[in-house]
């Protein structure tokens, strides 16, 4: 029976081999003779390294090779900057990459700079323990507001300070309308560091056959096609001699798309060099010190506002923190940047910051990428002016929405994509007005909460909204091909972290060729069976690789339609697709089977006609001019024990725009991590470095992810579509939805739980013990 | 490191006989030297229960033990449970039908944490739901889902055994 299935909740097809542990993942790949490598990372946060001494450990036994810096010869290089600075006016920006292992200097704890290579990995981290270093100390820069003042120790020492970027980006002129304001509220809010945690940590497996003179390469990455070319290119290797599989992911988030990480610059070439296959398994102490972080800023911010509680501009002036190196560019403060202005109309916007070096682990995208900084920005200031102004958060919230009529909505600044930032549609009141009505935001505040707080009870609500800049290009493919079973296969490049891709992407192609959707096999990140593309990142997925999947699909039903059309002797208009077969309207006899033309388009003898392409295959690309503009409204109540400050959510609501709905059951699943991931930011997770650069938070024991216990009872989720008009399924992205404006819901609702006019939240992530002490301070 | 010690392990109903290090880790024994590599690793500190397993029929994590250890036991990982595609088992049914996995990486430590869960608490409440499985992580689905998994599982066991007994 062929059904429509996009729009609805299809089961998962990658399911079974999930839950039957048949899934592969890189750590599953276990190859004969196979050698595993451990590094000997920095003890030090930031030091000179005088010599380092292997050989001990090259005596070891089953130890096979060592390799420091120095041996790397000229295979030893920073590696590639992965996104340049976008083309913005006011920009300076020094890019300092990170090496396959430090040389002269290490710039942060965890930093790799021996790789002991033998049988086992038991062996190799014996021999880490017979490897000297000898280190000389250099004090560490570790507080961002501190890291440019003189006489700073320097990161970089060819920089005359440890500034990696600087830019301005303006709309309007805030200065021309200060003095107008009727209020300005003026705050400093600080973002601290949070990591991603993916229950996967990051592993690579490398073969290199020199007999093929192939190299294939097994890899926890996001982008196995740019990771390909760049082997390719670091190695001396064709394109074609380099084959990367980024097969099941353990979760990504985004640090996984972070390239080229040290271990996966040196894994391949370990294996090419001793013409073994080679392993290296992350461990989650190097998971915490040396997989990317992301938050990380500094924000002095004001807000100008009429007394009807409408923005006249922002000002804003922030540290990014980079940590070490700054391969990923200016993705993450970019977003921080226009992210902030959020769905509201913001006439005039003045935003500065500085990206700073310190000796932390490096700072990349992690689900929100940027984007909850600026939302807490943006947030926290609306609620200050709230309260000055008697206003509820719904009502400054909606009196700025920008109107369903203003769209397109240019808000005349550059985005991570090099693009304009311009939404390209939405429609944000419903949004907000579905949302107080599913938390039931009147009757909680006039009849419940004052019984409660009358009982002794601190419960509060909050109500947030956001946009969420999702699917940029510059592009993705897919090849869709119908074999002689009649069965569908589809390739394409982004790689499958848990989003559902083999459900949803074969849902589309399941409805453009008329078939049953189990009869669609997917392949996701192999650069054997797609070459082209860019990788799973900035919830980009659905938009992106969905609509190549969509318009490969729709190339394959034409050449179907046209080919059964000479076969059934039949003009295409008579003609009708169904149930994986063609037949000819009014007369179902007259048919013939997806399958049989499969055959017929590949046949082995006779003459085809010049410009024919075999097969019922085609591969397409797509690639939008402009991301499509993602939004929502958040609300919650929850409940705080004034003595533990333990907080339990009460109620959770979700309501959110992501254009045409694939799968609403896939949807909602990103939207409840995404949330879960936002909690764990807001009250849970920290990463912390010492004064000397040490970090204290590198297990799960010290380093706390939200667990059943932490998360929503249920959280409620609401729906409003509008389609984008940038791609022809009408969707957008949905990864980061949950995540981005969690934490600005959570002190909101905090505060109004606790119910001190004193007490005043300007940072996250907000501990329990933090608050406790913010508390002391409100008495 | 040549002190090989030998051990005998049942496993899924099989018997295994090997030699092994005195410190080979039992996930590592499980995953490398038997290749069953359902059970998952994700913090070797014993605290997120990825890579929990049952241990004479109670779930135990195999990071935090030994293969030794396991001499003489009786072990049952996630490929004990169902491997065959086409007939899962009712928890890993309601698993998917409840979309209480994205990457799936945590889940074969949930369903091992979960089967003598359900054995014991044939008709959990959601609090003895969150209870049983806050001693696992996971990173992608926020637990809603998964908590309506093992409802909706404790509902298909019941009605197997019903139909069992008629």
């Amino acid at each position: 029976m062929t059904t429509s299935y996009v729009g609805k909740s299809v089961k998962r097809l990658e399911d079974a081999r999930l839950l039957t542990g048949q899934a592969l993942f890189v750590d599953d790949v276990h190859l004969p003779n196979m050698l595993e490598v451990a590094f000997l990372r920095s003890s030090y946060a930031h030091a000179r390294i005088r010599k380092v001494d292997t050989s001990a450990a090259l005596k070891r036994k089953g130890v096979v090779a060592i390799y420091t810096a120095k041996d790397l010869g000229e295979y030893w290089q920073p590696g590639p900057l992965l996104v340049s600075p976008p083309p913005i006016k006011r920009l300076t920006f020094h890019a300092r990459t990170q090496v396959a292992l430090a040389k002269d200097k290490v710039r942060y704890v965890g930093e790799p700079i021996v790789a002991v290579v033998a049988e086992n990995r038991y062996i190799a981290e014996d021999a880490l323990n017979d490897i000297v270093v000898d280190f000389e100390p250099l004090p560490a820069v570790v507080d961002l507001e501190k890291a440019l003042l003189p006489n700073t120790a320097l990161i970089h020492e060819d920089l005359p300070s440890n500034l990696a970027a600087h830019v301005i980006q303006e709309k309007g002129n805030y200065f021309s309308i200060k003095d107008k304001a009727d209020v300005i509220i003026k705050r400093d809010l600080s973002y601290d560091h949070g990591a991603a945690v993916a229950m996967e940590n990051r592993a690579i497996v490398a073969d290199w056959n020199a007999r093929e003179q192939q190299m294939t390469v097994w890899d926890t990455t996001q982008a196995p096609i740019p990771i390909m070319n760049g082997l390719a290119k670091m190695l001396g290797l064709s394109e074609t001699q380099v084959r990367v599989i980024a097969p099941f992911l353990g979760g990504a988030f985004g640090p996984k798309v972070m390239m080229f990480y040290s271990e996966e610059m040196l894994i391949p070439w370990i294996s090419k060099k001793i013409g073994r296959p080679v392993k290296w398994i992350e461990d989650r102490q190097e998971n915490f010190l040396a997989t990317t972080h992301e938050r990380g800023q500094t924000h002095h911010a004001e807000m100008a506002l009429s007394k009807e509680g409408k923005i006249l501009g922002i000002h804003d002036v922030f540290l990014h923190d980079t940590g070490a190196y700054d391969p990923y560019g200016l993705t993450v403060p970019i977003n921080s940047q226009c992210t902030l202005l959020g769905p509201y109309h913001v006439p005039n916007y003045y935003s500065e910051f500085s990206v700073i070096f310190t000796n932390k682990m490096i700072v990349t995208p992690y689900r929100g990428a940027g984007r909850p900084q600026g939302v807490f920005v943006m947030e926290r200031l609306l609620d200050l002016a709230a309260k000055q102004l008697h206003l509820t958060p719904a009502e400054i919230r909606s009196r700025n929405f920008i109107l369903p009529e203003q769209f397109p909505y240019k808000n005349e600044i550059i985005y991570q994509d090099f693009a304009p930032l311009v939404y390209d549609s939405g429609n944000y009141a419903p949004s907000m007005e579905k949302a107080i009505e599913l938390i039931d935001y009147k009757k909680f505040v006039e009849e419940e909460q004052p019984k409660l707080r009358a009982e002794g009870r601190s419960v509060g609500i909050g109500v947030v909204s956001y946009v969420e800049g999702t699917g940029i290009g510059p592009y993705e493919g897919a090849k869709v091909t119908v074999g002689a079973t009649g069965k569908v296969s589809v390739a394409t490049g982004v790689g499958t972290q848990g989003q559902s891709h083999f459900t949803t992407f074969a849902q589309i192609v399941a409805d453009v060729l008329k078939v049953d959707i189990h009869d669609v096999t997917l392949v996701t990140g192999d650069t054997f069976k797609m070459n082209w593309g860019c990788g799973t990142f900035a919830s980009r997925g659905m938009v992106v690789a969905g609509n190549a999947c969509y318009a490969a699909a729709m190339s394959v039903r034409e050449k179907i339609l046209k080919l059964a059309s000479e076969v059934l002797e039949s003009p295409i208009e008579n003609l009708e697709l169904a149930e994986s077969k063609v037949s000819v309207k009014g007369m179902p006899e007259k048919k013939i089977t997806l399958g049989e033309l499969a055959v017929k388009a590949n046949p082995l003898r006779g003459a085809v006609k010049p410009g024919t392409v075999p097969g019922l295959e085609a591969t397409a690309y797509f690639g939008p001019a402009t991301g499509a503009t993602s939004n929502g409204v958040h609300a919650a109540i929850l409940e705080v024990n004034p003595k533990t400050l333990r907080v339990d959510i009460l109620k959770y609501v979700v309501v959110h725009d992501c254009g045409k709905i694939v799968n609403p059951m896939v949807v909602e699943g990103q939207i409840h991590g995404g949330v879960a991931q936002g909690i764990g930011n807001a009250y849970y997770e920290q990463i912390v470095y010492d004064k000397k650069g040490q970090l204290l938070t590198a297990s799960l024991m010290d380093y706390l992810l939200p667990t059943s216990y932490d998360v929503p009872r249920k959280i409620i989720t609401g729906h409003v579509e509008t389609p984008s008009p940038l791609n022809p399924l009408g969707v957008k992205g949905t990864g980061e939805a949950g995540t981005i404006p969690t934490a600005s819901l959570f002190v909101q609702a905090l505060e109004n739980a606790l119910d001190n006019p004193k007490l005043e939240i300007r940072e996250i992530p907000m501990s329990p013990n933090r608050l406790f002490e913010l508390m002391k301070e409100a008495l | 490191m040549s002190n090989l010690f030998p051990i005998s392990v049942t496993v899924n109903g099989v018997l295994y006989q090997k030699e092994v290090e005195p410190r080979l880790l039992l996930s590592d024994f499980l995953r490398h030297t038997l290749g069953l590599t359902g059970t998952h690793v994700g913090c070797e500190h014993g605290v997120c229960g990825v890579c929990t397993i049952l241990f004479d029929d109670k779930p135990a994590r195999s990071c935090i033990m030994f293969a030794v250890q396991a001499n003489g036991h009786k072990i049952m990982t996630v490929e004990g449970l169902s491997n065959d595609m086409e007939h899962l088992h009712p928890l890993q049914e309601a698993f998917s039908e409840k979309h209480a996995l994205q990457c799936g990486f945590c889940t074969p430590g949930f369903l091992m944490t979960l089967i003598p869960f359900l054995k014991e608490n044939p008709d959990p409440t959601e609090e003895q739901i969150r209870e049983a499985i806050s001693g696992n992580l996971c990173r992608c689905t926020g637990y809603q889902n998964i908590i309506e998994a093992v409802k909706l599982a404790a509902s298909k066991l019941q009605a197997s055994k019903a139909t069992v007994a008629n």
